[in-house]
């Protein structure tokens, strides 16, 4: 295994985003804070409580999955895209490193700074709400889980993506509907009988429900099912990325 | 010499049927530069692709060092660096930090003093905390030279080093090409720039269309197959050859001034006396006489005429 690499490319990716730091920083306090305004003060005042919690709490998980999915999705895409745009994944290529070893580097950079930018949002929102936390350990490991399986799902959609257009695609036509419509600003148990059904087939209602349970230990689905639905998105990731560096999809001819 | 990399039988063909290479085969001395030379085209930048594991071979093998590039591809690579024909650089990167960076990659630990001997024999030092995008380009294609040597390889692959470069930056690249080959760096250099091979290569290999049409030592290459020409200056113009010089094949030069003979330094005999001797008895005057050897240019211009 050579760990230098891994190391090598996780710092690389890390010095990205601490040069960056402040708008890193600032923009999920700010996005965070208008959220709060809007859904948490003006339409939460005319909603007393979903399922027993105050409408403002009630958002917070979905507010940290909103961010955390499209930040470690967009992290990783543009890790890996942006090598093969300035032509620099040559040295990637040639260099004695295994395509496990790029991929725990990126995905492993793209996750943190997904976590870093969760902690944000979930320390901000402590400003503004009670926000108790029924099982942290649960909480951090979805938290985990769902910066690991979007930074992976991003470095899949860098390595496929052709130009800035198509990396763009992915995230805001499929992600951000999906995670609107996955029960972040509602309750799934609030929507018309079909609509229930059909949000079923939304990967993300699991993922929020589940991080919404280690809060406040409700959920709209069993944990075990959200568990698993997040361990089965993973590892779908996984054999999407181990048949692209199997062929060298888009990246060797 | 011992061979450092061997590459047998390789060829390629690319999705859509071209045939990039043709069972390529060359063996590299340690120590050695070898320039290969060839048009554009010619499927240079494809072997070099292959040896350092960017581009998959459709057959054939490469050792590295006696370790196979695919089966072994680790140990094979630890010992290549690349300097890529493009100027492949994240402009908004630190030159310290990126160099940094290649060295991580080829799983070697971070070690600053031996960064700065690298930087510092490519005048770079002072360019450490730079940008990318504040360098020119010259500089840019030494920090590549730079990020390419942060290993310590045993090999190193100079792929178009001076393509779009001015003179004073090429004969600087020359130099630190020679430097490194003092330090004990194979050099395997394409180019399709003849003065280039002519002025640093040990041994020259000519590919076209995919076929390596030859590899020799440069200077048994100029004399094997170099021709040399005797330019005999006259005293006064001449309208023809005359016809008591007819059968020695002479040509006259632009003006009339000069009688130009083609011979080969390889022949037992080169016919230059006898030549003179007809000259004389002609009636012609000589002025002056000289001669001039074939450049290795017209040698590759030949070679490569006669493969198409």
């Amino acid at each position: 295994m050579n760990f230098e690499a891994i190391k090598a490319i996780y710092v690389f990716e890390m010095s990205r985003f601490f040069r960056t730091l402040m708008q890193s920083f600032i923009s999920p306090v700010i996005s965070t804070s208008l959220y709060f305004v809007v859904f948490g003060t003006a339409i939460g005042s005319r909603i007393e409580s979903v399922e027993g919690i105050s409408y403002g709490a009630f958002i917070v998980p979905g507010l940290i999955m909103l961010s955390v999915m499209t930040q470690a999705t967009a992290n990783a895409s543009f890790g890996i895209y942006f090598p093969k745009f300035m032509g620099t994944i040559y040295e990637l290529l040639s260099a004695p490193v295994s395509f496990f070893e790029i991929v725990v580097g990126y995905v492993g950079a793209a996750a943190t700074k997904a976590l870093f930018i969760g902690t944000v949002i979930f320390v901000t929102a402590h400003f503004f709400v009670d926000l108790p936390v029924a099982h942290p350990m649960a909480m951090v490991a979805f938290l985990l889980l769902t910066c690991l399986s979007f930074a992976l799902l991003g470095f899949i959609i860098g390595i496929w993506a052709q130009n800035f257009e198509q990396l763009q695609l992915i995230p805001l036509l499929v992600i951000t509907p999906l995670v609107f419509l996955g029960g972040s600003f509602y309750s799934v148990s609030m929507l018309p009988p079909i609509w229930q059904t059909v949000t079923m087939f939304n990967p993300v209602v699991y993922l929020i429900s589940g991080f919404r349970w280690a809060f406040f230990g409700t959920a709209d689905v069993p944990i075990a099912v959200s568990l698993f639905a997040i361990a089965l998105f993973t590892g779908a990731c996984l054999m999407v990325i181990w048949w692209i560096f199997k062929t060298g999809y888009r990246i060797k001819s | 010499m011992a061979s450092i990399l061997s590459v047998s039988d390789v060829n390629k063909v690319f999705e859509g049927g071209h045939e990039a290479l043709k069972s390529v085969s060359l063996e590299i001395e340690e120590g050695e530069i070898l320039a290969l030379l060839g048009p554009n085209g010619a499927g240079k930048t494809t072997l070099i692709s292959i040896i350092c594991g960017m581009v998959n071979p459709t057959g054939g093998s490469v050792r590295v060092g006696g370790h196979d590039i695919i089966d072994d591809f680790r140990e094979a690579r630890r010992l290549i660096g690349l300097v890529p024909q493009e100027i492949n650089l994240e402009p908004f990167e630190r030159v310290l930090n990126t160099v940094r960076f290649s060295r991580g990659l080829f799983g070697k630990r971070r070690d600053d003093a031996k960064l700065e001997t690298i930087l510092r024999q490519l005048s770079l030092w002072d360019k450490k905390d730079a940008r990318i995008k504040e360098l020119s380009g010259g500089m840019k294609r030494r920090v590549l030279i730079a990020k390419a040597l942060s290993h310590e390889p045993r090999i190193l692959f100079l792929d178009e080093p001076t393509a779009g470069v001015d003179v004073e930056l090429r004969k600087d690249m020359w130099q630190i090409v020679r430097q490194l080959k003092e330090d004990g760096v194979t050099i395997i250099l394409t180019t399709h720039y003849i003065e280039e091979a002519e002025a640093i290569a040990d041994r020259v290999g000519v590919i076209s269309k995919g076929e390596i049409l030859l590899i020799k030592e440069k200077d048994a290459l100029m004399s094997q197959m170099g021709r040399k020409e005797l330019e005999i200056e006259l005293g006064a113009p001449l309208d023809a050859v005359p016809d008591a010089l007819a059968h020695h094949a002479l040509t006259l030069s632009e003006g009339g001034r000069s009688l130009i003979y083609s011979y080969d330094t390889a022949a037992e005999r080169t016919g230059i006396t006898t030549l003179l001797t007809d000259v004389a008895k002609a009636g012609l005057v000589t002025r002056d006489v000289s001669t001039r050897q074939s450049s290795l240019e017209d040698i590759f211009v030949g070679l490569v005429e006669d493969a198409g």
